[in-house]
């Protein structure tokens, strides 16, 4: 016998295995790290169901009671932990539940992996049962996808998957695979992916846009800071700090970049944007230099853009240069990693205060505080109002929760007085505002983070739109702390439909179940708040429940959220009533 | 911001890839703009294909949809380029019945001055290919018109830039990490 051939043969033995394809999936999540996967068995996907079975001890798969449920699930967690969400389906309607999920982590550039079952590869093209073109529904709401239909292809197609949804500016990956692939074998060998040649995840940042930068900040009398999602996806949290504290500029966030500096650091200044604070909105058109960071001047936070920053220098921070000149022509582009970026920056700013510009903010803060945040926080009418809720949650999780909202009214108000210590604590849908996103992602970011406080704060109506995924908090034994905020309305909508549509309430009326008897028919312990003097104790109550607990607060039904940008407004033009 | 519509060439590199065309497309529909023509083929790259594509948009637009197309991850590069950056040229084909050959004499002149291929002949019709400009095919096309045509196909704008593409390099430059 040749040796030589005997040695390559024990080799290939050594270093493969002769396994299904549905195995290998397996294998490939666990090798990617994987330990908790939600979703939802069907025909198409049943190979893969039964070894997930075989691999229970490694791997918790978490049946959602949707498949939406189980794509939002998959969100929670990766937004809390930082980690790869992965999410399973079946065929047809399996995938296409998938996708207000999938398009939701493709707005918020939140990093998925989706594995839908597909039908076998001869019946692709016959309109076999439950045969989606889910490849063709899912390309434009996906960073990537792909159809494997080979059990050879899966090591390295499911690689480059994980590698693509997590790398640079992160996305959902969705992968479509056949039953025959599933169930044929393969020689398997598994090979992280750790670059594709057509994709440049991370572009190297240019030193000289960086010193351009700098010499714009350290000649500003009046520079401000608005910072997004960038900076918690590149953990940049610490660099971004620094740079505020050195140079003493005042720094408002968007929604999705909330909790990367902690609320009460005094050079926060707050929300911009439709709903966000009236300083940092009102001073948006005061600075002369604008420094955008790992944000995408989403016309909820730019309102108008012809009337948008227009008398301000405009330097522009992002990992993805399409995001370069979009919406907001840039004065200095520093396209790149924003820990890099940040990092490079520091050493080059000069050590400032712009007080008498802090000032400004903490004036108009003032003047928001008297018109709109006391009654909020510290009504003085009979209605429970939802931002003396927050207050409370605030109080007694000592700012240390992680915050899940859904959309709407709630959201708002969820987002504008939520107090957070600790960055990744704001998970809400912010790009797609997608109602029913709260709950299943409450359930993910828990799983994700057993030791960390999760609170949903749902309003009535998105609370109804996902409200099976209770079977999930019960079935799971996941303690989040869910919070109704119920007006009995489709409050966000209905608030437009008084100011704009002279109070003509269509459709947004809502007439609701008993809340509190469904959380006990899922065996969650739950209360109903009706009166401002039961408020304090119950959320004392809910947030020292070592369980799951359901809390309903019965608040005010025409209240607003102001201050308000409305829609194509001048974020000058923001409203306090 | 009243920005002039002009006519952009878009050459995108790619990796060849089932659903990339749909990529592409997704993003022209997203943003209603209309594809004048489209052309996909292997460039001069082993394994990497080209597509060419011709639109009418404002050039702050093209800058855009540059980088939704760089954005995708088996996009390789992409750029556009005006008219007068590129060298460029249309192909068409006329099946014409053969009668006419030799009842309209004039039809020989026209696909001689024309510079046109006749590229098969039968009893029946004869087919000519013609390479050029658009107006020149244009032209070409109302000349034979007044005759009859039996069919008439145009293919989609091909062209080649007159500055490099360092796609390439790019690649190589990948392969050597």
């Amino acid at each position: 016998m040749n040796t030589q051939t005997a040695n390559k043969k024990q080799e290939v033995a050594q270093e493969t295995m002769r396994i299904t394809g549905s195995e290998a999936i397996i294998r490939c999540l666990l090798a990617e790290g994987v330990d908790i996967l939600y979703g939802y068995p069907g025909g198409a996907i049943m190979p893969v169901y039964d070894e997930l079975y075989k691999f229970r001890d490694q791997i918790h798969h978490v049946l959602t009671r949707h498949e939406q449920g189980a794509a939002h699930a998959a969100q929670g967690f990766a937004r809390i932990s930082g980690r790869v969400g992965v999410a399973m389906a079946t065929s047809g309607p399996g995938a296409t539940n998938l996708i207000t999920g999938i398009a939701d982590a493709q707005i918020d550039s939140t990093p998925l992996v989706c594995i839908t079952g597909q039908v076998f590869s001869h019946l692709l093209g016959t309109d076999a049962f439950q045969e989606t073109d889910i490849i063709g529904i899912s390309t434009p709401v996906t960073k990537w996808n792909c159809q494997i239909t080979k059990a050879a292809d899966i090591p390295e197609v499911l690689a480059k998957a994980f590698y693509i949804a997590k790398s640079g500016r992160p996305g959902p990956v969705l992968i479509d695979i056949t039953k025959d692939a599933q169930v044929s074998e393969l020689d398997f060998k598994y090979e992280k992916c750790t670059g594709v040649r057509s994709y440049i995840p991370v572009p190297k940042t240019n030193s000289e846009a960086v010193q351009a930068a700098a010499s714009l900040i350290n000649a500003a009398k009046k520079p401000m800071i608005v910072w997004g999602q960038g900076v918690i996806l590149g953990q940049a949290e610490a660099e971004l700090k620094a740079i505020v504290e050195k140079a003493g500029i005042p720094a408002a966030w968007t929604i999705l970049g909330a909790s990367a500096i902690p609320t009460s650091h005094p050079l926060n200044v707050g929300m911009v944007g439709m709903h966000g604070n009236y300083a940092p909105n009102r001073l948006t058109n005061e600075c002369d230099v604008l420094i955008a960071i790992g944000m995408r001047f989403d016309d909820r936070v730019t309102g108008s853009l012809n009337t948008y920053a227009k008398q301000a220098k405009i330097i522009h921070f992002d990992i993805d240069p399409a995001e370069i000149d979009k919406n907001v022509k840039t004065d200095v582009a520093v396209i790149g990693d924003s820990k890099d970026s940040l990092a490079k920056l520091l050493p080059l700013l000069n050590e400032n205060k712009h007080d008498s510009w802090l000032q400004e903010f903490k004036d108009l803060y003032a003047i928001e505080y008297e018109k709109v945040i006391k009654d909020d926080i510290h009504p003085t009418k009979d209605g429970l109002t939802m931002g003396e809720v927050l207050k409370q949650i605030n109080i007694e999780s000592k700012g240390n929760a992680a915050i899940v909202s859904d959309v709407g009214q709630h959201q708002m108000i969820a987002c504008r007085y939520s107090e957070f210590n600790v960055t990744k604590s704001n998970i809400t849908s912010g790009g797609l505002g997608t109602m029913g996103f709260a709950l299943p992602a409450a359930i993910g970011a828990k799983m994700a983070a057993p030791h960390r406080e999760v609170v949903a704060i749902i309003g009535d109506g998105g609370y109804q739109m996902n409200i099976q995924e209770l079977g999930t908090v019960f079935q799971q034994k996941a303690a989040v702390k869910i919070v109704v905020l119920n007006n009995e309305f489709l409050g966000m909508v209905r608030q437009w439909q008084q100011l704009f549509f002279d109070k003509r309430y269509a459709s947004t009326e809502m007439t609701n179940p008993d809340f509190v008897t469904i959380a006990k028919g899922y065996y969650i312990e739950g209360k109903r708040v009706t009166k401002r003097e039961e408020l304090a104790g119950a959320i004392k109550e809910m947030i020292a429940s070592k369980e799951s607990y359901f809390l309903e607060v019965c608040v005010e039904k025409e209240d607003n959220v102001f201050p308000m940008i409305p829609a194509g407004a001048s974020v000058s033009d923001v409203r306090l009533s | 911001m009243n920005e002039e519509i002009k006519t952009f060439t878009i050459s995108i590199y790619t990796e060849n890839n089932i659903g990339l065309l749909n990529r592409i497309s997704a993003i022209f529909q997203r943003r209603h703009i209309n594809i004048e023509s489209l052309t996909t083929s292997q460039s001069e790259i082993e394994g990497v294909n080209r597509f060419v594509i011709v639109v009418n948009i404002t050039e702050s637009q093209a800058r855009k949809i540059i980088g939704q197309f760089e954005k995708q991850v088996e996009v390789i590069r992409a750029y556009y380029h005006k008219d007068e950056e590129t060298i460029y040229t249309e192909s068409c084909m006329f099946k014409i019945k053969s009668a006419l050959l030799f009842e309209e004499p004039q039809i020989q002149n026209i696909i001689k001055e024309s510079n046109a291929r006749i590229v098969t002949v039968n009893k029946e019709f004869f087919v000519l290919e013609k390479s050029g400009r658009r107006n020149e095919i244009e032209s070409l096309r109302r000349d034979l018109n007044v005759f009859g045509i039996m069919q008439f196909v145009r293919a989609g704008r091909i062209a080649v830039t007159k500055d490099e593409m360092k796609v390439t390099e790019m690649l190589m430059a990948f392969n050597n990490q």
